[in-house]
């Protein structure tokens, strides 16, 4: 099949701007939405490893449930079926009145769905640092909030941050999915280049290149992150 | 959307969504089959001595794993076509999509389980007089496979709720039939929590099977 390349039109006008805030838009998202995943699945995680019965099983729940149904399912459930599922006058709120509307639903999707995730880091790096941390917090006098706050928590967040790095690229993947709503997000514009002028490889190659860029970027900040917040001697912490 | 609940229309699409979900499992199967093999074979040239062969798998490896989902689905069903000079099917470039992207997963996973295989068994088939591949076929692989069946089974689990996103070329799976129903008897609540409940319990099932299966298998 004959194929006209044609590069110079992601330089044009509006195609050019049409990718630039699709980027906006996904890096928007992905940053948003990971907030609440980061926040939610720190509290989600630690209820997973308290010695409160009632905590561990809604943590246990939680996880269960949101990482058991595919995403895209999930969010056309929080656009289209959980506005009915609210009282009628917030139903009726979300469905005219919430800024941004796909925007917004899309970053409440992604944010828990992935806290589900960073939940399962939290308590895997909780339970790697060892009941005897947490035993000698509590024997010098330490409350139990106290022994995670100043215990638990700041070496636990050191040894997952790996694995948080990778959840958080998966954020930022994961929000190509919002195009399913009409968030015209990177994968979207694209995709409406390739609808408008039929130079498809052209727009996806921009977007794969702009994917590949921001996670090496990503990559790299964070192996400096993990440097700088490494705890000394913590090798034998872990073989322990 | 009117009324409340209404389960006839959940009932009387069971047979056109079980087109679906066969369409479902057939792909999530075909991508297993065709992603473990690819699989294998880019840990085994990622893990090669020969510098640039595990340079490039590895490039491969990081490529796919920085791409979407949903952009490489988009790539394939243009490409395709493309390069084999004839319409193709969206089921064959779909296909496609998900053996390559899975096979970089599935690399990562099996490449650690070759990893965990101690280098003394290597040396030892070795000093047997066994070939390069005649030790990696009898002597590290099936030990290797056996340390990571667990993991690959969770990927297949994550690959289950991956095929989804066929959606986005429109080839009728189990979503995308719901789909259909919901929108032409505008029963969204109905059968978009009907796909959620089934997806939820054969994922939940999986998974809990293979936290069985690690208890039993955990040396």
């Amino acid at each position: 099949m004959q194929y006209n390349w044609n590069w110079g039109i992601l330089l044009q006008s509006p195609y050019f701007g049409w990718i630039c805030s699709g980027l906006a838009w996904t890096i928007g998202t992905a940053c948003a939405a990971w907030i609440i995943a980061f926040t939610l699945g720190s509290v989600i995680g630690v209820m997973r490893t308290t010695n409160i019965a009632a905590l561990r099983i809604i943590g246990t729940a939680y996880v269960e449930l949101f990482r058991n149904v595919p995403l895209l399912v999930q969010m056309f459930l929080w656009f289209f079926v959980f506005p009915e599922l609210l009282p009628k006058a917030a139903g009726t709120w979300v469905k005219r009145d919430l800024p941004l509307p796909e925007f917004s639903t899309a970053v409440v999707c992604l944010g828990t769905y992935t806290a589900s995730r960073v939940a399962e880091q939290v308590r895997a790096g909780i339970e790697s640092i060892g009941q005897g941390q947490r035993y000698a917090g509590l024997a010098i006098g330490l409350t139990p909030v106290q022994v995670y706050r100043y215990v638990l928590l700041p070496v636990g967040y050191r040894i997952i941050i790996p694995p948080l790095t990778s959840d958080f690229l998966g954020i930022f993947k994961n929000s190509s999915l919002a195009l399913t709503i009409g968030v015209l997000e990177l994968t979207a514009q694209t995709r409406q280049i390739e609808e408008y002028t039929f130079q498809g490889f052209e727009a996806f190659t921009t977007a794969t290149v702009l994917y590949c860029v921001v996670t090496f970027i990503v990559m790299t900040v964070m192996r400096v992150v993990e440097r700088r917040t490494a705890i000394p001697g913590m090798i034998s912490l872990s073989a322990k | 959307m009117s009324g409340g609940f209404d389960y006839h229309v959940i009932i009387n699409n069971i047979p056109f969504m079980w087109q679906g979900i066969q369409l479902t499992f057939l792909l999530t199967f075909l991508a297993i089959c065709g992603g473990v093999a690819g699989g294998t074979f880019l840990a085994l040239c990622r893990l090669s001595r020969f510098a640039p062969i595990s340079f490039a798998a590895g490039s491969y490896v990081n490529f796919f794993r920085s791409m979407p989902l949903i952009l490489v689905i988009f790539w394939f069903y243009f490409l395709v076509p493309w390069i084999v000079g004839r319409p193709v099917g969206g089921f064959d470039s779909v296909l496609i999509a998900f053996v390559l992207f899975e096979a970089a997963y599935y690399c990562e996973i099996i490449r650690a389980g070759i990893s965990s295989v101690g280098h003394g068994q290597i040396y030892a088939g070795r000093a047997l007089g066994l070939t390069y591949g005649q030790t990696m076929r009898y002597v590290v692989l099936p030990q290797a496979f056996r340390n990571m069946i667990p993991v690959l089974l969770t990927q297949a689990i994550i690959l289950f709720q991956d095929t989804s996103l066929v959606y986005v070329v429109g080839l009728h799976d189990f979503f995308v039939n719901a789909d259909m129903v919901a929108n032409r008897d505008n029963r969204l609540l109905e059968m978009y929590s009907t796909v959620a409940f089934v997806y939820f319990v054969l994922c939940l099932a999986g998974s809990l099977g293979v936290r069985r299966l690690q208890r039993k298998y955990a040396l």
